[in-house]
């Protein structure tokens, strides 16, 4: 699959995660706390899990989230290779709705906005949500 | 009706309060415009949006954008009976000015990121959920009149 980013576009993004990666607890279980306060309905997904706010099941779950998605930035032209083990995952055992990755991923700007401040600036969101876009996408490659 | 908590009812108000309407209005279309370029179908007579940079310098970009959130902050005065308040802006929007309305959450989540680059930490989930609830409101009401059919009757 291709995806529009340039040279540039795949340096920022890299950069940007590469940054985050020591905080990726922080930045993966805010992401989701977001999700959950804003589309509860996303909640029904994690049944199995301690999801309140502070949770070390929260936290371990974003920055597993985070980390795949840094890892995923690092070559974003192998992003199918990368994400091969988890789109098995989850077409076959988690199957969430795919329109679920669009509110993760805003939630994930959100919370990239609010760490980053004016360095988000309208350029590097473009990129940031090109990107999460594309890894959605890879991500429900194998569903049907 | 759409029912609020208190919580909610403060938290909206208080960050209309907080934030400068005529910094984030430009900022959030500038950012529309720019993340989704498709919605420059919309501002043919805007002129130059060429680029990223053309468009945060755009007057016309800056001076819509300051009209968005004028509407919004009224809104915030119409809590409880916002599907009128925006009737005639359904309306406009169906009628005369043609928008698809899956486009109105493109811009409301601009201007979501832009308000949370502005708070920074004091936009917690909890703050976000209660503005999101209250742009998805606000989107919903906008989307009201596009479903009656009389504009339809043009072809």
């Amino acid at each position: 699959m291709t995806i529009m980013l340039s040279k540039k576009e795949k340096a920022l993004i890299k950069e940007i995660w590469e940054r985050l990666t020591p905080v990726a607890e922080n930045i993966g279980s805010e992401a989701l706390h977001r999700m959950f306060a804003s589309y509860p309905g996303t909640k029904t997904y994690f049944s199995h899990l301690d999801i309140s706010p502070g949770s070390s099941h929260l936290y371990s779950h974003g920055k597993k989230i985070v980390l795949a998605i840094a890892e995923g930035a690092k070559d974003i032209s192998q992003l199918t290779v990368a994400l091969a083990p988890l789109q098995t995952l989850h077409a076959y055992q988690l199957r969430i709705d795919p329109t679920n990755f669009k509110l993760l991923s805003h939630c994930m700007l959100v919370t990239l906005a609010c760490y980053l401040g004016e360095e988000f600036t309208p350029v590097a969101h473009a990129a940031m949500d090109k990107f999460l876009s594309a890894f959605a996408a890879v991500l429900a490659e194998k569903y049907r | 009706m759409v029912k609020w908590s208190d919580f909610e009812r403060s938290t909206i108000q208080d960050i209309f309060a907080k934030i400068d309407k005529n910094v984030v209005g430009p900022a959030a279309l500038t950012r529309c415009l720019t993340v989704y370029p498709w919605t420059q179908r919309y501002f043919g007579g805007f002129g130059n949006l060429y680029n990223a940079d053309a468009i945060a310098a755009n007057p016309k970009v800056a001076a819509h954008g300051k009209v968005v959130l004028n509407s919004l902050e009224n809104g915030v005065k119409n809590l409880d009976d916002l599907k009128n308040f925006y009737k005639d802006l359904s309306v406009l929007h169906s009628e005369k000015l043609q928008v698809d309305p899956d486009n109105f959450k493109l811009l409301t989540d601009c201007i979501t990121v832009v308000v949370a680059g502005q708070l920074g930490k004091a936009f917690t989930p909890e703050v976000h959920a209660a503005f999101s609830k209250f742009l998805a409101v606000v989107v919903a009401s906008l989307r009201k009149f596009f479903n009656s059919t009389n504009w339809l009757n043009c072809c």
